[in-house]
């Protein structure tokens, strides 16, 4: 085989600012035109490998190493950082923040720029680049013009007019709704095969990344690596789970189902799957056998309607148009559909920060047109996708309280509330601690405890998940669904196929402005014209299900995640 | 996205639109240096007549700048009332002559001397406020840092103006988004409560906007970074235009009005034109 392009030798890694090293003893090859995932948990050392490839370490993030690292044959210390910008172009995860240029054709000639390329030259690179990744009709837009998935395009783009040997890609997906997420695999892989330069993509969302081939996988945990093998091998081993990574779906039910995943079933898509008869039959078992698993819930009266509601931030663009629907008490819903769809313009008229064209909205049959944000924030919470967002006091005990300090409650009651509400979001322990101490996850529940303490009826939910792993994904969810179980009526707007299948049983689907479609979540992605539609992604169980000759799909997927949830109760208790 | 932007480019076809951001930044140089030098009362009369016309061919309407111009119309009215306020007799020095209207109170009288003084004060900023904003208007945001580039600023300092541009707008939206989150959770900026509680209250919402707005600094400098931004003393510039003969011509013109203007205005010795000394 070639000569490795880059190459880590028994490498490790410390960053100036921690006491501890964050990687230890790496050894990793990657080899010219491959396609490699490093998946891991979030702090499992994943990123620090992508800055160790391209240069960010040490020049932006100093520390100190031990082992060798080469780039291209060459020590990265020892090169600047813009002699490794030609070798390895990185995209990062945050599609908006790294758009340098007011426009698309200047982002992308950015690099070009910077090399002094004289402005011809320059013009016809962009052009031809452009095209490569099918953006070439945008060239005057700027950022905001743009979606994610355009926005992603661009900075590929960006980093491709250096004829780079090595693509990086930081969390790919993390951004984007789920059928530009898919749109971007594919695009990745285009880029691979034409221009053949090695891909690496950081990533903890396995079965998205999939979706196109993957050479090889390597698995981070606590800075090690745990595993480094080519796809196949890698699912046939069942560890992913320990490792706060979840393995696509179609392989969990092939497991329920009692089908033992070996490399000959050939894994690594939902295509590809080579199952005999023998094993159809155990999946169908399996299904039939789980019949009785999941029960409607009781009906419940109606909390929040909303009708006919109109909107538009202009008069000539109307971002939500005729809009009704109602919400029972204690539900946990989604609201789905793509970028821009009108989703998070919806819950802005919910809490007040925007006053509808037309149309009202009531709490329990009364109607909220006259109440201040402040007076529906004490029924209707609303919680921002980043904590960094809405915390503004350094000690958790404070920023909890604050909601309280401008009522005229008394010392006493207040602290009672706090107390109460800190109980229930599980950081009474850490009351005095300092906000900074907590990891996102925890940083997640003290906005959630913030606005818990004015004890909303409803809480609406930007994304709660959004760049978390397994791990952390699970963690919050489980934390809502006990605040949903104590009576809370709880309201997502969320990109993840997954967190509506498993936690919400009804889904609203908007696109453009219009409500699409009200129906239960497994109905949803069952259903491929509404998949299509609303930018969505249908599940890798939905093709299964009709490979194993189940004639109801969205049955088989009700079924699967009905008995997802018994076995992880089970689990813990 | 929810409010109009109170000054920003207009797109509009027009040959001031058509000229490079270049072209437009001398000429708004030397239009500011000839109209803060002279005091001459001829000169800016006829800047003035000028400057109406090319804010007649720019295709600016009035009404797309009218927050700023009003803004500039107060500051210009508190302008002179604190000039006349602190200094009622600085006419009476410049002119050297002492022509009384009629006396308010005290020291304060009105003087012709004093009353031509604040004319020329006022004339020169209706002569530099349009040509600001014109250039503000026209000039592709894109062409800023290339043109400072150009007249010799360094291209770091040139990028940094260019980012900011990029970047208000996004800060804009992240303010607006912290802020009605945090009037969710009883933070009022509305103006019912005490100064001192304005105030604190104002830092939930800084503190969150100053963290994110931190956070982006580091995304986009390793953005810039990883692709060799900073590498060569020198760049290229994308949106660069050459200079065409429009461009030259207008150059020309405000180079010309420059020594023109202060040829005129320092003819007779000094930076004022004094129709009182004539009269004597």
């Amino acid at each position: 085989m070639a000569q490795p392009i880059i190459s880590f030798r028994d490498y490790g890694f410390q960053y100036r600012a921690q006491a501890t090293p964050t990687l230890h003893h790496i050894n990793l090859d990657i080899y010219p035109g491959e396609k490699v995932l490093i998946a891991g948990a979030s702090g499992s050392g994943k990123s620090t490998i992508g800055s160790c490839i391209n240069g960010l370490i040490p020049y932006a993030y100093p520390g100190e190493n031990t082992g060798e690292l080469l780039v291209g044959g060459k020590d990265p210390k020892k090169e600047s950082i813009f002699a490794l910008s030609q070798m390895v172009g990185t995209v990062l995860q945050d599609t908006d923040g790294q758009f340098i240029g007011l426009t698309v054709g200047e982002d992308i000639a950015f690099a070009l720029e910077n090399d002094c390329v004289v402005q011809d030259e320059m013009k016809r690179i962009v052009e031809e680049t452009a095209k490569l990744v099918d953006i070439d009709h945008h060239l005057e837009y700027a950022p905001h013009e743009l979606s994610g998935g355009q926005k992603q395009r661009v900075s590929l783009a960006g980093v491709m007019v250096e004829k780079v040997k090595v693509l990086l890609f930081d969390e790919p997906l993390a951004n984007l709704d789920p059928a530009a997420g898919r749109a971007a695999i594919e695009l990745i892989d285009e880029v691979q095969e034409r221009t053949g330069a090695a891909v690496i993509i950081i990533e903890h969302r396995l079965e998205d990344v999939l979706w196109r081939k993957i050479d090889r996988i390597v698995l981070m945990e606590e800075g090690r690596i745990v595993a480094d093998m080519p796809t196949k091998a890698f699912l046939a081993d069942t560890m992913l789970l320990e490792h706060g990574i979840r393995e696509p779906l179609y392989l969990t039910a092939l497991r329920y189902a009692g089908v033992p995943i070996t490399e000959k079933l050939e894994p690594q898509h939902v295509d590809s799957l080579q199952l005999s008869e023998a094993h159809k039959e155990k999946v169908r078992a399996w299904y039939r056998d789980n019949e009785d698993i999941g029960e409607a819930g009781a009906q419940k009266r109606d909390i929040l309607s909303v009708e006919n509601l109109s909107f538009g931030y202009t008069p000539e663009v109307q971002n939500l148009k005729d809009v009704s629907f109602s919400i029972k008490e204690g539900e946990m819903v989604s609201i789905v559909g793509k970028n821009g769809a009108g989703k998070s313009t919806l819950a802005k008229l919910i809490c007040g920060f925007e006053k509808p064209t037309a149309g009202k909205i009531c709490l329990e049959g009364r109607d909220l047109s006259d109440d201040t944000i402040k007076e529906r924030a004490s029924r209707i919470g609303y919680v921002m996708q980043n904590p960094n967002q809405m915390i503004s006091k350094p000690l958790i005990w404070d920023e909890v309280e604050m909601a309280l300090l401008a009522g005229d409650m008394s010392a006493g009651e207040r602290k009672e509330r706090v107390e109460e509400t800190l109980k229930i979001c599980g950081l009474y322990p850490f009351r005095k601690w300092p906000v900074s101490a907590l990891s996102f996850g925890q940083k997640k529940r003290v906005t959630i405890a913030g606005i818990l303490v004015q004890q909303p009826r409803i809480i609406i939910l930007d994304e709660p998940t959004a760049g978390q792993d397994y791990h952390h994904y699970t963690e919050i969810m489980e934390f809502l669904k006990s605040l949903n179980e104590q009576g809370f009526t709880i309201i997502m707007i969320t990109h993840d196929m997954h967190l509506m299948l498993e936690y919400t049983p009804r889904a609203i689907v908007f696109c453009e402005g219009e409500l699409l479609a009200d129906t239960t979540a497994a109905h949803v992605l069952n259903d491929p014209d509404l998949v299509r539609r609303a930018n969505l992604k249908e599940t890798s169980l939905y093709t299964f299900s009709m490979a194993c000759g189940i004639e109801n799909p969205q049955k088989f997927t009700e079924r699967f995640i009905a008995y997802e949830e018994a076995h992880r109760r089970k689990q813990e208790g | 996205m929810a409010r109009v932007a109170i000054l920003n480019y207009i797109k509009r076809p027009s040959p001031v639109h058509e000229l490079t951001g270049t072209a437009k930044l001398v000429f708004f140089l030397a239009w500011s240096v000839a109209s803060m030098v002279t005091f001459d009362t001829r000169v800016l009369i006829c800047m003035l007549l000028i400057g109406a016309v090319i804010f007649k061919i720019s295709q600016i309407k009035i009404r797309d700048i009218s927050v700023v111009l009003g803004l500039a119309a107060v500051f210009l009215l508190l302008n002179n009332f604190f000039i006349y306020l602190f200094t009622p007799e600085y006419g009476v020095e410049v002119y050297e002559s002492r022509n009384v209207l009629f006396p308010i109170v005290g020291r304060y009288t009105v003087t012709a001397q004093q009353l031509f003084y604040h004319l020329n004060i006022t004339l020169k900023v209706i002569c530099v406020v349009p040509i600001a904003l014109l250039f503000i208007a026209c000039t592709d945001p894109s062409e800023f840092a290339s043109s400072l580039a150009r007249i010799g600023v360094s291209y770091r300092a040139g990028y940094a103006v260019s980012l900011a541009l990029r970047y208000i707008p996004d800060v804009q939206r992240e303010y607006r988004n912290i802020s009605q989150a945090q009037q969710a959770r009883g933070i009022d900026l509305s103006g019912k409560d005490k100064l001192f509680t304005r105030l604190k209250n104002s830092v939930a919402i800084l503190l969150p906007l100053i963290m994110s707005s931190i956070n982006r600094i580091e995304v986009v400098s390793n953005a810039m970074e990883l692709r060799g931004f900073g590498k060569e003393k020198k760049r290229t510039w994308y949106m660069q235009r050459k200079l065409q003969k429009n461009d030259w011509l207008a150059i020309g013109f405000a180079l010309a009005v420059l020594v023109i203007g202060l040829g005129v205005t320092f003819s007779n010795g000094s930076r004022y034109y004094n129709p009182f000394m004539e009269a004597l």
